[in-house]
């Protein structure tokens, strides 16, 4: 047994994940789930703002993380678009931009096609100098954004009437996947902004760290696919009650069934493993 | 001199910097700063380029072991570079119609649009799911409770990969409301809420202050190691 092909291993895993997605595909189901306090937080403080409030949505995270970051950044977008909130999207990470046109084609175009762009919702694009530009914009904001993604200067954009700082915004969301990130926009937006009120998705491994800053600097915070899940689950029962869901506003929820099976093949694994160590060193004590 | 003048660089910026949440009036001394920054990252693109091109060429030359990844990796760089920079395929935008080249490159049906949803996209998300097989045969292989420490980050990962999914409601869900602290879901937003929140801010805090002492060091010119060779 020790010396396993790994390729079994391999072979389980494929079929802990893939079962579970083929279960959610046929019957549509999902488990139901409980909102922790940081998930419950971000849906608390986009409820609060009152309606027409401009929030600053950073989309930091590239195709690689979009498994577990793109389901947070649709639930945002729908729920801000639901509270008539006007997003202005910028992003630290350059493929950034493309995954925040992705939501927004999906969202606000599809589901909210009055919205208008450069009133309602703006691209600002992608900006390079990671924390260098969240320092700018503490100040400055149109010295680093001074044009829209399409090329149309920002002193012409409505929704950016009146913005000059990033602290005018009452709150910021960052949806990240590392550096930079969460943690940068604590560092130096957050810290030097007291009332602006700041939310973050994040991935599973960048969670640990960015929980320090909850809630004091961090006012919500979406930890992974089960964060987004929570948080998708909370916007679905707001917006549509009773209603079918569609199935774009049920990715995180469904991406939990394989990801229970996969945590439940680790802990069979593990304990395999651990037993097969005990009982080789209980062997190697009896052995002459 | 050219070391004295990196060096002068170096304390004037730093100091600005320093200063700027201090002095109001230094403030927009700072965004300059930011901005030559700025401008050398984007130069440091460039350079990343070049050096990738050397790299990848002296491989590709010395016909060493791998060199038809070199081969790959230079193929996709330059006909990545080739339909960005050319705007090969770009729709011409609304506001200009008569300028085929009014676009932008990333605009859906461009050919760079094309390389990043159907190239780009689907390698680097199958990459990262890959890790989910490594985890799993490392668990398998590595993860043994050997001594105590190891036992309590076997408990804790019990629990927090329980605590993460559903199996937490289904295994605990019927303890009641007095004993709800001991449910697997609140178990694990205690374990990240208390401990992992006072170990991580031990060492963001240690790590502020190794920052700080670095900072000055470099701003005085005790740490050269920034400038390369032997200085």
């Amino acid at each position: 047994m020790s010396g396993l092909d790994r390729r079994w291993i391999y072979l389980a895993m494929m079929l802990a994940v893939a079962l579970p997605i083929l279960w959610n595909g046929v019957t549509g189901k999902t488990f139901p789930e409980s909102p922790t306090p940081p998930s419950q937080a971000c849906f608390d403080a986009i409820e609060a703002l009152p309606e027409g409030s401009r929030v600053l949505v950073s989309f930091d995270y590239d195709p690689a993380s979009e498994g577990e970051l793109a389901p947070m950044a649709t639930s945002f977008m729908r729920h801000l678009m639901h509270k008539r909130l006007k997003p202005v999207v910028i992003a630290l990470w350059p493929l950034g931009p493309t995954k925040a046109e992705e939501t927004i084609a999906s969202v606000i175009k599809t589901d909210f096609p009055d919205r208008v762009n450069g009133k309602d919702f703006v691209n600002l694009g992608f900006q390079t100098g990671n924390e260098g530009v969240l320092k700018v914009i503490g100040t400055d904001f149109r010295k680093q954004f001074p044009v829209d993604r399409s090329g149309t200067p920002v002193d012409r954009l409505p929704i950016m009437d009146g913005i000059t700082k990033a602290g005018d915004f009452p709150l910021v969301i960052t949806i990240s996947a590392g550096y930079p990130g969460g943690k940068e926009w604590v560092q130096y937006v957050s810290s030097s902004n007291p009332g602006l009120v700041l939310l973050a998705g994040v991935t599973g491994v960048q969670a640990s760290q960015v929980y320090s800053y909850y809630p004091g600097q961090l006012r919500g915070m979406l930890a992974a696919i089960k964060g987004a899940a929570e948080y998708e689950a909370l916007v679905s029962a707001a917006i549509d009650g009773d209603r079918v869901t569609a199935p774009k506003y049920t990715e995180a929820r469904r991406r939990m069934a394989p990801q229970l099976f996969g945590h439940l093949l680790l802990i069979a694994l593990i304990v395999l493993g651990n037993a097969m160590y005990f009982a080789q060193k209980r062997c190697k004590a009896v052995a002459p | 001199m050219s070391r004295s003048i990196a060096l002068l660089i170096c304390l004037v910026g730093g100091l600005t910097m320093l200063v700027s949440p201090f002095l109001p009036m230094a403030t927009g001394w700072a965004n300059d700063v930011t901005d030559w920054f700025n401008i050398l990252a984007a130069m440091a693109f460039v350079l990343g380029g070049g050096s990738l091109l050397k790299v990848q060429l002296m491989r590709l030359s010395a016909r060493g072991p791998g060199w038809g990844y070199s081969a790959v990796t230079l193929l996709a760089f330059a006909v990545t570079l080739w339909v960005g920079l050319g705007k090969v395929g770009v729709v011409a935008d609304p506001s200009a119609p008569m300028v085929p080249w009014s676009g932008k490159p990333d605009d859906e049906g461009s050919a760079f649009w094309w390389i990043y949803l159907y190239v780009m996209t689907p390698i680097t998300s199958t990459l990262f799911a890959v890790l989910a097989f490594y985890v799993a045969s490392a668990a398998f292989r590595a993860f043994r409770a050997k001594n105590l420490e190891a036992t309590l980050l076997l408990a804790t990962a019990f629990v927090i990969l329980l605590g993460r999914t559903f199996a937490g409601v289904v295994l605990t869900g019927w303890l009641p409301d007095w004993a709800s602290g001991l449910r697997l879901e609140n178990l694990a937003v205690t374990i990240m809420d208390v401990f992992n929140t006072a170990g991580n801010r031990a060492i963001i805090i240690g790590i502020a202050l190794g920052v700080a002492s670095t900072g000055i060091r470099l701003l005085l010119g005790l740490d050269r190691s920034y400038l390369g060779g032997d200085a």
